[in-house]
């Protein structure tokens, strides 16, 4: 007879003195770990659940300005750096990780409109309403000093917005027309307009970095190359865009925030129909900013909301508010991908969190794990319906919540009543165009 | 990068050890030197990708001038050359081991589907990634699995020595002492017969005598926990989720009590229990009674969760599938029906016997159903396509059956209790082991992760030693009989965070993982109809304008023609290839046969 019997040494098993960690034997066999998907399943309804409880974004309001901030700019080389200019013609720098104004100037009588930090990080330029292009150092003037830009360049008419070449030295102005200035001279090296009496907002490519696109009064989107004298090409829209921004991963995508409540994401090479309409905005949509990973933006609208939308999704994955926060004017994501700084009507800058149920801070290797592992589960199961609906749940003001419901209904009435009318018409007299095409009038080469 | 042996590499080493007439038939590397015998011998790998590999390994016998070519091409490709020691000696088992077939199959989850098509490039990219993440992910398990601490037990006969003779008297001589005490007898006759319950470790033992006897131990230690008469009938009794609570089903009523014996619940819901199942991951105590009533309780909230009016009478046959949570209960017209708590009628209702059912079991995977009837038979089933497998006769009938964790079965015929092994395979005809009991057998009960089968009977109860019952290997994060108060309480707060909820229960535990192509289609409907036009419908092809009479009208169909029905052409072609190939194949046979029928055979000279 040839016997055995299973009979385990505990010692092999329980840990040897209580200094030790208990010992965990694994055995990963399947059938020892029955209902793996409804298990994996709850974990996942479970995480969403909890992320919906963690998600606090509002960080801090940084207040100080004694009127409505207008424009902001990122430091290009400290993250915790940023400008921000007012309607009374302050300039506050700010010190994000203190939460505190490190400086204060008075850059221009009238509005501040336009701000860029230089590459460099050494000098920034300002607009403003006085018809000046001032250029002023980084550096806090030392005691007894007296705060005087290091240049100033007086234009012929109001300029409304700046932007900086990404490693030369040269910049661009929009006003009455396109200027693009060498920071050596004062006057512009080359003038662009194509017919039209204002711009509103001038972004050089971060990739390309000869292009241009503008966005100007009579609805429509320039582009521009530097080398060249005239203009490339324009889309003409159904409503202004206020401002554009290029992703910075794919830069030959661009996005611009439009008067009509939307957002279109535009290939530079296809102008004829924009790639995505992002829609959910209430009100007309005043500033837009790309993350760095070029996967995001976020974007400021009158309706006194912050959006966050992937850059291929027709609707926001997140929305911000708060009671006192008013019209929201100027919008950054900062170049770490963690934070949003929003500038709005009421004087104060917030600083929110990009992902609001992030734990912000240094994580233990166990704690990055088991965010790691939830978001895998979240994902895996982001389309049945249940965890579905609680991750989409947000809280809306009731004036937001009303008139999105309101929009709908309408665009719905819209929608019936067309399809009402091909129904009684002719197969074929009336075409079908989509929502990307309703917004487009034409493009112009 | 991980580089595997090909199966070029393997025919020429084949070859080589048969031209040298070695006794090794597959060694690894084309050396005389005879290598050690490996695990891994007799695996086959796929090797699509290590074509190159194939290559260095032919390189390896060559001459010394032509290896030195070799090094140098070695050195041209890169990283692709295998690792120079500085001994000059090439590695003999080059790349990481390769993992055993029938590992990697014990860890394969499902099929792999097919790709996306190209144009979708986005989904395929997520796709092949998942893929390439769960091979490895399967791999591991393989590599780890060989790893495990602990082999399975077994006990095999002498020469004509059958192994159910050999008495547990010897089987606990035989083996080592703490193994040997697992073999023992607790006499208690004045409350039985009993019923008994081992805890999800394995580490507790409840029993219940029919007249009120309740006690709680760990058997292992032989220390009582509680011991209690509850003055009333039990019929069953059962641990919950873990070893501190457990449920009797008495007289009138359903109590929780916990380990120190103190009632902590009176359930007057649930009136009449006869038998009770506890289904581990969604906390939810099912209890089958005389009333025909079949009732969920969910212990983590005290709630019913579902009183199911089976309309079939008493129910005192009953077993609960540890692969997908559903309840199978015997009937004494001879069904087994199957329920969830979610759905008034049975799912399943299947004649199993001529007679009424006696016991149910069901094994751990899911796939096979032992039931015992009055007619005196023991039937196994294929659950998952409800076919009978096997039919033994037991002349005595069996009223006690009990699957263990590795697939022995017992099955208690009066008062002697019989195991047999792989009942479903090859037709058993003699038990593995078999033991008289005191009394007759009112209860069995494997116990999990030991070789050990608890008997309650009417003299009390005996722990039996049943080599190759338990599964050798624990997992500690699941179920850890070693565990610490500490790790007990962690492992019940997680356990209670994944609870799964009882609308999850079904058929097919992972049918939440699979697309719900029927809600997408009903929704893509809804939505062609709100919209007026199908977003998704393809553009009809109209042909270009072509000047110089090139756009005729016989011209535009004609070149319509040419992409008519493009997207089903590749399976009309197969289908109708495989049919020519089926006629072919069918007209070639009728020829075989017709040139057999034909043929003379050697003795149809000799017919007049």
């Amino acid at each position: 007879m040839k016997v055995k019997v299973l009979s385990r040494n505990p010692d092999d098993y329980v840990r040897e003195t209580k200094l030790d960690i208990q010992r965990v034997p694994r055995n990963y066999d399947p059938s020892l770990h029955p209902f793996e998907v409804p298990r994996e399943y709850t974990r996942a309804l479970n995480a969403t659940k909890l992320e919906r409880v963690f998600s606090k974004p509002f960080l801090a309001s940084l207040d100080g300005h004694r009127d409505g901030v207008n424009c902001m700019a990122k430091h290009p080389k400290s993250l915790s750096t940023i400008l921000s200019g007012s309607c009374d013609g302050e300039l506050k720098v700010w010190n994000l990780t203190k939460r505190e104004c490190v400086r204060t100037l008075q850059a221009h009588e009238g509005f501040v409109r336009g701000m860029v930090v230089r590459f460099c990080g050494t000098s920034f330029f300002t607009v403003g309403d006085d018809k000046t292009i001032k250029q002023w150092k980084m550096e806090t003037p030392g005691y007894g000093e007296e705060e005087e830009p290091l240049n100033t360049i007086l234009g012929k008419s109001v300029f409304t917005s700046i932007d900086h070449h990404q490693k030369e030295g040269v910049f661009v102005t929009c006003g009455q027309q396109v200027d693009i200035w060498d920071e050596q001279r004062s006057s512009p090296i080359r003038s662009f307009s194509w017919g039209v009496d204002s711009f509103s907002c001038v972004r050089f490519n971060p990739v390309e970095t000869e292009l241009l696109a503008s966005c100007a009064s009579d609805r429509s989107i320039v582009l521009y190359d530097m080398r060249e004298a005239t203009p490339l090409k324009k889309v003409i829209m159904n409503m202004r865009s206020n401002t554009l921004c290029w992703n910075p991963m794919e830069a030959y995508n661009f996005t611009c925030s439009n008067e009509d409540y939307n957002l279109y994401t535009y290939d530079m090479r296809y102008l004829d129909k924009p790639f995505t309409v992002h829609m959910d905005h209430v009100s007309a949509v005043l500033d837009v900013d790309y993350s760095p990973t070029g996967k995001e933006f976020v974007s400021a609208s009158f309706d006194k909301t912050i959006r966050i939308f992937p850059k291929d999704s027709g609707h926001s994955r997140e929305v911000y508010h708060t009671k006192r926060m008013q019209h929201v004017i100027s919008i950054k994501w900062s170049s770490d991908n963690k934070y949003i700084l929003s500038a709005s009507d009421e004087m104060n800058i917030r600083l929110w969190k990009a992902n609001a149920a992030e734990k912000l801070g240094l994580l233990a290797p166990r704690e990055k794990a088991a965010v790691n592992y939830s978001q895998k589960l979240k994902d895996k199961f982001q389309h049945h319906p249940q965890i579905r609906r609680i991750s989409r749940h947000r809280h809306l003001p009731k004036s937001i919540y009303s008139q999105s419901k309101e929009l709908r209904v309408m665009k719905e009435a819209r929608r019936r009543k067309e399809r009402n009318v091909r129904k009684h018409s002719k197969p074929g007299s009336m075409p079908v165009v989509t929502e990307k095409e309703k917004h487009v009038v034409t493009v112009v080469k | 990068m991980t580089y595997r042996f090909s199966p070029e590499v393997k025919k020429y080493t084949i070859k080589m050890a048969a031209s040298s007439e070695t006794t090794l038939k597959k060694p690894h590397v084309g050396k005389k030197r005879k290598p050690p015998k490996r695990y891994w011998e007799g695996t086959e790998e796929d090797g699509k990708n290590d074509g190159k590999k194939q290559k260095e390994g032919d390189n390896n016998k060559q001459t010394p001038q032509q290896k030195k070519t070799r090094t140098k091409e070695g050195g041209k490709r890169g990283g692709t050359g295998e690792k120079k020691v500085i001994s000059g000696k090439s590695d003999p088992f080059p790349g990481s081991a390769p993992v055993p077939e029938e590992k990697l199959r014990k860890f394969k989850r499902g099929d792999k589907g097919e790709l996306p098509p190209r144009p979708q490039y986005k989904l395929r990219a997520v796709v092949v990634r998942s893929e390439a993440a769960s091979d490895l992910a399967q791999k591991q398990n393989a590599r780890y699995d060989l790893m495990l601490p602990e082999d399975a037990g077994f006990l095999e006969g002498d020469e004509d020595e059958d192994t159910c003779t050999i008495s547990q008297d010897d089987i606990a001589d035989a083996v080592d002492i703490t193994a040997g005490a697992k073999y023992f007898n607790l006499t208690l006759s004045q409350f039985g017969p009993y019923r008994l319950d081992y805890s999800k470790t394995g580490r507790h033992l409840l029993l219940g005598g029919r007249r009120g006897h309740v006690t709680s131990l760990d058997w292992q230690s032989k220390q009582l926990m509680c011991e209690m008469n509850v003055m009333e009938t039990v019929n069953d009794v059962k641990w919950l989720h873990s070893e501190a609570l457990f449920a009797v089903a008495q007289k009138k009523w359903l109590y929780i009590y916990d380990n120190k014996g103190i009632e902590l619940h009176c359930i007057r819901k649930f009136n009449d229990v006869l038998r009770m199942q506890f289904l581990p991951y969604h906390f939810l105590l099912a209890t089958a009674s005389a009333t025909g009533f079949l009732q969920y309780l969910d212990v983590s909230v005290g709630k019913e969760v579902a009183a199911i009016c089976t309309k079939a009478g008493r129910l005192d046959v009953m077993a609960h599938n540890p692969h997908n949570a559903i309840i199978h209960l015997g009937h004494s017209n001879g069904t087994v029906t199957l329920w969830t708590p979610n759905q008034r009628e049975p799912l399943v209702k299947m004649l199993c016997h001529q007679g009424g059912v006696r016991s149910v079991a069901v094994d751990k995977t899911g796939t096979y159903m032992v039931t015992s009837g009055m007619d005196k038979k023991l039937k196994v089933y294929d659950i998952r396509s409800y076919r009978p497998l096997q039919s033994y006769f037991l002349p005595a009938g069996a009223s006690c059956l009990s699957l263990s964790q590795r697939g022995l079965l017992s099955a208690a015929t009066g008062d002697i209790v019989q195991v047999y092994r792989d009942v479903w395979g090859t037709p058993v005809t003699k038990p593995y082991m078999a033991h008289r009991a005191k009394g007759s057998v009112w209860g069995v009960h494997f116990c999990p992760f030991e070789d050990v089968l608890g008997v309650g009977h009417g003299e009390g109860f005996t722990s039996m030693v049943v080599p190759g019952a338990g599964e050798p290997n624990f997992d500690g994060l699941d179920a850890n009989p070693y565990r610490s108060a500490k790790q007990r309480q962690e492992w019940e707060v997680k356990a209670l965070l994944e609870k799964i909820q009882p609308e999850l229960i079904g058929l097919d535990p992972s049918q939440l993982s699979q697309v719900d192509h029927s809600t997408w289609e009903q929704r893509h409907e809804d939505r062609v109809q709100a919209l007026g036009f199908d977003p998704l419908a393809k553009e009809k092809f109209t042909p270009r304008l072509k000047t110089k009479g090139r756009s005729s009208s016989g011209k535009v169909e004609k070149r319509k023609k040419q992409v008519a029905h493009e997207d089903q052409r590749d399976v009309i072609r197969q289908t109708v290839e495989d049919r020519m190939k089926i006629d072919k194949e069918r007209k070639e046979k009728k020829k075989k046969e017709a040139a057999a029928a034909g043929q003379k055979s050697a003795l149809d000279r000799f017919r007049k």
